[in-house]
């Protein structure tokens, strides 16, 4: 028997309604109930936690490892070490490989290399169509035995409104969503930034805030015909949430996601043309900006997503019309979270933690995001009052594609407990006291 | 001829290492470049060769295809007795897998101090101006800004009408696509006029309108206010998809000819920038007719740019050993 407290830190479970000081034990990899074993009972480790939240894991619902295919960018393992450091103790990885996983072996392969890295918890999420190409379904049934837990094309729209109906109507049979990159393919092409005064300023082609609505609207609509769940991924746009809340409203399997970035930063960012700052969909106005966190405030986005994008350096340092979308983002999601929606009062802990545990466990019907006695325990401890320096070359990612280097912040991840094994610890943080001598 | 002495041009408060647009210029900036770009003209008169940049090397970058204004740059450099080296993108280093800033570094290291640079990607200028430890002057970036043709713009018209001060320039065609438009734009209100843009809603970028320009749709509409016509060129090339359904049709909604002119003010300048597509944007009889100044404004190029690169060399460290 194994067994590790952690005393006295702020413990934070929304989907217990639990906020309360007290400590939380656990033995055996599971979390239980003190008041079984005495408060007397002496654990073998003990963290104490005075000052900080303690939670469970984070869940990322979508990031990109790109491994099989791309590993320069990432590896499962690098990956998933960034996302321990990041607090995050689970995450959905999306299928942008090559190859694409769209069969059971490739799904199998992703479990494997999660396995095999024994760093955070990566599930697969297989693709949508063959190929990612639009045309034929994936053997979705196949990557569910596989350990597919739910279904994308990556950040290739499914366009075709035929192909996304029947995928809705079949992954209803496992009651598995469908996470999609709401955009109409022929409305950004070529594009390299929001549609706007800025794009116009600059002289980089724009990307139209009603290219995501469009389709946001459209996959509101198949997904009340057919029965479905559909996800929208790093949703960017104000109308894109006033039509997600009026359709949680009518009772329609929709949800959606935001990504901190679009949080914190408006389209003006980019001109200095730092391509740190291409990211897609792209970073949009301040009016944008407010309604995303309207929409997190009232319930209608329900998860936040780093959307981890790593990409080489090489692949980041071309011009900003040739370099590719996305940043980096798992290790600096909570502090900047911190800066956007805690510091100005935008929503409580309690809030923040429940989108990054309990709103994505419930969207990938993970059994996870949770720590009530008996679940298993991952568990991820906060300072939530130290200030410190994102510094990108501290990162464990394999890239460095973050546009916040040297900034200060507040938040800090200090330990990640997966499976009861704390898998990550602060530099700085105080060492696990042992009672096992 | 020979090199005649250094004359003394002043160079008044010029402290910028590079030229990366208008944008960020101030009214005093582009005056001093305007009034810079005269004094040479008036040095040019004997068209003996300057001394001014003895000791320089320029380097032409033009990673984007260009005829007029390459040889606008490498003539500007040369009456001015600086070293110039050309680079072309095609058959070089990056069609073997080379990074442009690799490139760009590669030359520099050569003993470059200034280098003109073009390309089709917004920004890439700037992006290089980060890398690189000589002066970089824009020649054009994509769709953003080509601030020495926006410059000799303004210079010819400045040349004609005194000030521009009060004055409407109506700038008519592909505004989206253009960069010598986004120059021209922020130049010309800087230095007191008023700026329409005109042309089908397709051709004109969002939001516009928060730059202080006036969008006209109709040209009709706007000739009798007009002091000056700029007839931006339809970039073609720039261009995905349909724009508008026809060049016919293009042509009679705003094609600069004869009857358009006769609608126009007695004294209107015409201008392009070029390479005009003749009964397109224009038609020949105003191209080649008293109102139009396109040659003047291809022979104003060469002093604004000998001024630009003078101003810039001014202010770059001078490397007398190759590093």
């Amino acid at each position: 028997m194994s067994s590790l407290r952690i005393k006295n830190g702020r413990v934070i479970d929304p989907s217990n309604h639990l906020d309360a000081q007290q400590d939380l034990l656990i033995i055996d990899g599971l979390v239980v109930d003190e008041k079984e074993f005495g408060a007397d009972f002496a654990a073998d480790r003990e963290i104490d936690a005075t000052g900080m939240i303690v939670c469970p894991g984070l869940i990322d619902c979508h990031v990109s490892f790109r491994e099989p295919g791309f590993e320069e960018d990432e590896t499962i393992e690098t990956g998933a070490t960034a996302a321990l450091a990041g607090g995050f103790t689970t995450v959905a990885d999306l299928p942008d490989t090559f190859p694409v996983v769209d069969s059971r072996a490739s799904a199998e392969f992703v479990v494997r290399q999660s396995d095999r890295a024994a760093q955070c918890r990566v599930v697969p999420i297989g693709a949508v169509t063959k190929n990612h190409a639009g045309e034929e379904l994936a053997e979705i049934g196949q990557l569910i035995d596989g350990g597919a837990i739910a279904f994308s094309d990556g950040k290739r729209p499914i366009s075709n409104p035929e192909i996304m109906r029947r995928a809705l109507q079949y992954t209803s049979m496992w009651n598995r969503a469908i996470l999609n990159h709401a955009q109409v393919p022929e409305l950004v092409q070529g594009g390299q930034m929001h549609e706007g005064f800025q794009s116009t300023v600059l002289g980089l082609r724009g990307m139209p805030a009603a290219a995501e609505e469009i389709m946001v609207r459209r996959d509101i609509a198949l997904a009340e015909t057919s029965n479905g769940r559909v996800h929208i991924m790093s949703i960017s746009s104000k109308r894109s949430v006033e039509e997600i809340r009026q359709a949680i409203s009518r009772g329609i399997q929709v949800s959606a996601d935001v990504s901190p970035h679009h949080l914190l930063l408006t389209d003006e960012c980019l001109v200095d043309y730092d391509t740190n700052y291409k990211v897609d969909p792209p970073i949009r106005t301040e009016e944008h900006r407010q309604a995303l966190i309207e929409g997190l405030a009232d319930g209608t986005i329900s998860c936040i997503s780093s959307d981890h994008q790593p990409l080489s350096e090489e692949k980041k340092s071309l011009e900003i019309d040739q370099a590719p979308f996305g940043i980096a983002g798992l290790e600096t999601l909570l502090p900047l979270c911190v800066k956007t929606l805690i510091e100005p009062g935008h929503l409580t802990w309690s809030q923040l933690i429940c989108k990054l545990t309990h709103g994505p466990a419930t969207l990938l019907g993970l059994d996870a995001g949770t720590i009530r006695p008996g679940s298993v325990a991952d568990v991820t401890i906060i300072a939530p009052d130290e200030t410190w320096s994102i510094r990108t070359d501290q990162f464990q990612s394999k890239s460095r594609n973050n546009p916040f280097d040297d900034m200060v912040v507040t938040g800090r991840v200090k330990y990640t407990i997966v499976d009861g094994e704390v898998r990550f610890q602060c530099r700085d943080a105080e060492l696990i006291r042992s009672n096992k001598i | 001829m020979a090199a005649s002495p250094t004359s003394s041009v002043p160079i008044g408060n010029w402290k910028r290492r590079h030229l990366l647009g208008l944008e960020k210029l101030d009214r005093e900036e582009i005056e001093l470049i305007l009034d810079h770009a005269a004094e040479f003209k008036t040095l040019q008169a004997t068209r003996s060769k300057l001394s001014h940049l003895n000791g320089i090397v320029v380097a032409n970058l033009f990673f984007e295809p260009s005829t007029r204004t390459k040889t606008s740059f490498s003539l500007a450099a040369k009456r001015l007795s600086a070293d110039t080296v050309d680079f072309t993108a095609s058959g070089s280093s990056l069609s073997k897998g080379e990074t442009f800033i690799d490139t760009a570094l590669t030359i520099e290291s050569m003993g470059v101090d200034l280098m003109v640079v073009r390309h089709s990607s917004p920004g890439a200028p700037e992006l290089l101006s980060r890398h690189l430890k000589s002066g970089v002057l824009n020649a054009g970036d994509g769709t953003h800004e080509h601030p020495t043709q926006g410059l000799l713009d303004i210079f010819t018209m400045r040349e004609k009408l005194g000030s521009l001060e009060g004055k409407t320039v109506t700038l008519v065609g592909d505004i989206k696509h253009s960069r010598v438009a986004r120059s021209n734009i922020w130049g010309l209100q800087k230095l007191g006029a008023k700026v329409i843009v005109c042309g089908p809603p397709t051709l004109i970028p969002v939001e516009i309108e928060q730059l202080g320009v006036t969008v006209a749709h109709r040209f009709d509409d706007v000739l009798a206010e007009s002091d000056v016509i700029n007839l931006l060129r339809v970039q073609f090339e720039r261009q995905r998809g349909a724009f508008f359904p026809s060049i016919a049709e293009y042509a009679h909604l705003f094609g600069m000819n004869k009857k358009r002119l006769q609608k126009s003010k007695e004294d209107v300048l015409i201008l392009a920038p070029g390479p005009i597509n003749r009964g397109v944007e224009i038609t020949p009889d105003v191209a080649d007719g008293k109102h139009s100044q396109i040659l003047h404004q291809v022979t104003n190029g060469l002093f604004v740019r000998m001024a630009c690169l003078h101003l810039l060399a001014q202010t770059q460290e001078r490397k007398s050993v190759i590093q």
